[in-house]
């Protein structure tokens, strides 16, 4: 085990912790402002893959595709959001639970419609194909750009709330919904706002994730669970907690599947080390959401109070 | 009053229908509708369990998948090593239903100690997300475990058996399900009527006021939520020797909103309510699922248009809204 292999792993940690964030960020966004817990989140995620891979597959240009990707989502997030989520709002959670696992059923099953059911390939475009020398390691460039995507994406999402008067509308909205309603804010468009923005950004990590996996049905409820396992340890609405909690899932995920078999090998035999180490790496983050949960119920970072 | 009766009516006629359709299949040699109804007679039986937890403690548990599939491994592992003669954390395996149950049921109950009592520090939206992830958590594990077949599950050769029945057949394994089946909604009618079941549906209704007259509510809603996993796991492992197979496709998300969506279709907190969802659910899956490969978009359709639009779900069209809500 040298230094570089470890120095890749933790890279592939921060990639993937970053790409949660973009998922867990729009989850967040909603249930701040909106009280609502979004199972179809996932389904943004797989239409942002697979419009990015289909357009790409077209155009030959992965660029072209990315912007179909997150517009697409953006699109379909605003559309339901008009059509099905905003009679929720006033719900009880099982209702809301109910009609976005519905929501699931019929986006999976429209998508598989559409595209078949064969998963499509989506290439890594061609400027950044290959590898880069970090002095130790040679790694992924592609990897390399999507942890640098993920980081101007947080950047941007940082300006936008703190710095935007829509971001001081979506903050104001956290914190008192009837307040800035009665203050003349169109109360309705901002909350398609906010949901076409999590959608977005749904759509973006899924293009950009579709790249190194498979874009198939059914890919983005993995991801979804993983978000709230991110949202739970961060602390339910907050951007911050979601950026903390999913580096934190990240890089704790990653390095598990990678250390745990090699410990376990140092007394077992290979094959029930890897058995026992890949079993105990899977139920690492949920420990740690267990553990954020005893001590810390409301998360690390609690939005209100 | 009217209400009351027509909802005894309504179950009468399913639990009547339920029975009376296996037995004209029996008649008229058709195994594979008695099978139907013995896979609706077991999803009604882990939906009674979670009922118990959604429905009369108003926990909305996105994770009873867990509870199911663990009682279809307990299943699949005592008849894999009674299958091998090998022994198990030193015990000989079995391919006794009884015994299997038992110790699904305190596995189960185990486990839904454990995961309540983290999840049940939190409330609302934070429990739906805490118990699908742990549920997620269980998923993983024999997914990465190779000895019990991983991501391929694990065959059960031979059914268990059960004393007096020849489980192989479908109108024996139909019997003992529904006999279950009928227990549980036995115990699910007591524990609604009891003491313990009403000091749950206060703190449902207002957990403060309910604390205020001198109900602690986390224990009550842990044991609830114990005793709902436990019977779900009751379930899994009685589905686990109806299908010969365990996977972990049991313990999968979609599992877990499977279940949800039975106690909806059929009606929240009701006591047939199980019954009338995982008769709608297994009805419309074998009907649309003959008709077109994409049943589930129509049965998505179907679903949003009864949280929007009808809640209540079956027993609550006809039977009204219940009493206690």
């Amino acid at each position: 085990m040298t230094l570089a292999l470890v120095l890749e792993q933790v890279l592939n940690g921060l990639q993937f912790g970053l790409m949660l964030f973009l998922m867990s960020a729009g989850l967040t966004l909603v249930f701040g402002v909106m009280g609502l817990i979004n199972l179809a989140h996932g389904s943004l995620y797989m239409i942002g893959a697979f419009c990015c891979a289909a357009i790409a597959g077209v155009t030959g240009n992965f660029w072209l595709g990315l912007m179909a990707g997150i517009a697409a989502a953006a699109a379909a997030g605003a559309l339901i959001e008009v059509l099905v989520i905003r009679r929720l709002y006033a719900r009880d959670h099982l209702d809301q639970v109910l009609a976005t696992f519905a929501l699931i059923l019929i986006l999976s099953e429209g998508v598989r419609m559409i595209f078949g059911p064969r998963p499509l390939y989506l290439n890594v475009p061609d400027m950044l194909r290959g590898t880069v020398n970090l002095g130790i390691v040679d790694y992924s460039l592609y990897r390399l750009a999507l942890i640098g995507f993920g980081l101007a994406v947080a950047l941007g999402l940082w300006a936008l709330i703190t710095r935007t008067r829509l971001g001081i509308q979506i903050r104001a909205g956290e914190s008192d919904r009837e307040m800035i309603a009665a203050l003349g804010v169109n109360i309705r468009w901002l909350y398609t706002v906010v949901f076409a923005l999590g959608a977005a950004l749904a759509g973006l990590a899924g293009a950009l994730v579709g790249a190194i996996q498979s874009v198939q049905v059914g890919m983005g409820e993995p991801v979804l669970i993983l978000a709230f396992v991110v949202i739970v340890i961060g602390g339910i609405g907050s951007i911050k907690g979601a950026m903390v909690g999913a580096l934190l899932v990240g890089v704790i995920d990653t390095m598990g599947r990678f250390l745990l078999p090699r410990f376990f090998a140092t007394f077992l035999d290979t094959s029930q080390a890897m058995g026992v180490g890949a079993a105990l790496a899977s139920m690492l983050i949920y420990l740690l959401m267990a553990l954020v949960l005893i001590f810390r119920p409301k998360g690390l970072f609690p939005a209100h109070g | 009053m009217d209400r009351l009766r027509t909802e005894w009516l309504l179950n009468a006629v399913l639990a009547g229908a339920l029975f009376a359709v296996p037995l004209w299949a029996l008649m008229a040699g058709e195994p594979f509708i008695i099978t139907l109804a013995t896979r609706i007679a077991i999803l009604a039986i882990a939906a009674v369990g979670l009922n118990i937890a959604l429905g009369l403690g108003g926990m909305v548990s996105f994770g009873h998948a867990l509870y199911f599939g663990l009682g279809g491994y307990v299943a699949g592992i005592a008849a894999h090593h009674a299958f091998h003669g090998t022994p198990v954390l030193g015990l000989p395996g079995t391919n006794q239903m009884l015994p299997i149950w038992a110790i699904a049921m305190v596995l189960s109950g185990a486990l839904a100690g454990i995961v309540g009592a983290l999840s049940l520090r939190t409330s609302g939206i934070f429990f739906i997300m805490i118990t699908l992830a742990f549920a997620q958590m269980g998923f993983f594990f024999p997914l990465s475990w190779p000895a019990y077949g991983g991501e391929d599950g694990l065959p059960i050769f031979m059914r268990n058996q059960f004393p007096g029945l020849n489980t192989a057949r479908p109108w024996d394994m139909f019997l003992i399900a529904y006999g279950v089946l009928l227990l549980t909604l036995g115990l699910f009618a007591m524990l609604r009527a009891a003491r313990f079941g009403a000091a749950l549906m206060a703190i449902r209704q207002n957990p403060d006021r309910a604390a205020a007259i001198g109900i602690s509510p986390f224990g009550i809603k842990l044991v609830a939520f114990i005793l709902s996993g436990m019977i779900t796991g009751l379930a899994g492992a009685m589905m686990a020797d109806l299908t010969r197979f365990v996977s972990p496709a049991m313990m999968a998300w979609t599992m877990s909103g499977e279940l949800i969506v039975i106690i909806i279709l059929g009606g929240v907190g009701r006591m047939f309510g199980p019954v009338a969802g995982a008769a709608i659910l297994v009805g419309f899956e074998v009907f649309f699922g003959g008709l077109t490969e994409h049943w589930q978009f129509w049965l998505g359709l179907v679903l949003l248009a009864v949280v929007l639009f009808a809640r209540g779900g079956l027993v609550g069209l006809i039977a009204g809204r219940a009493r206690n809500v």
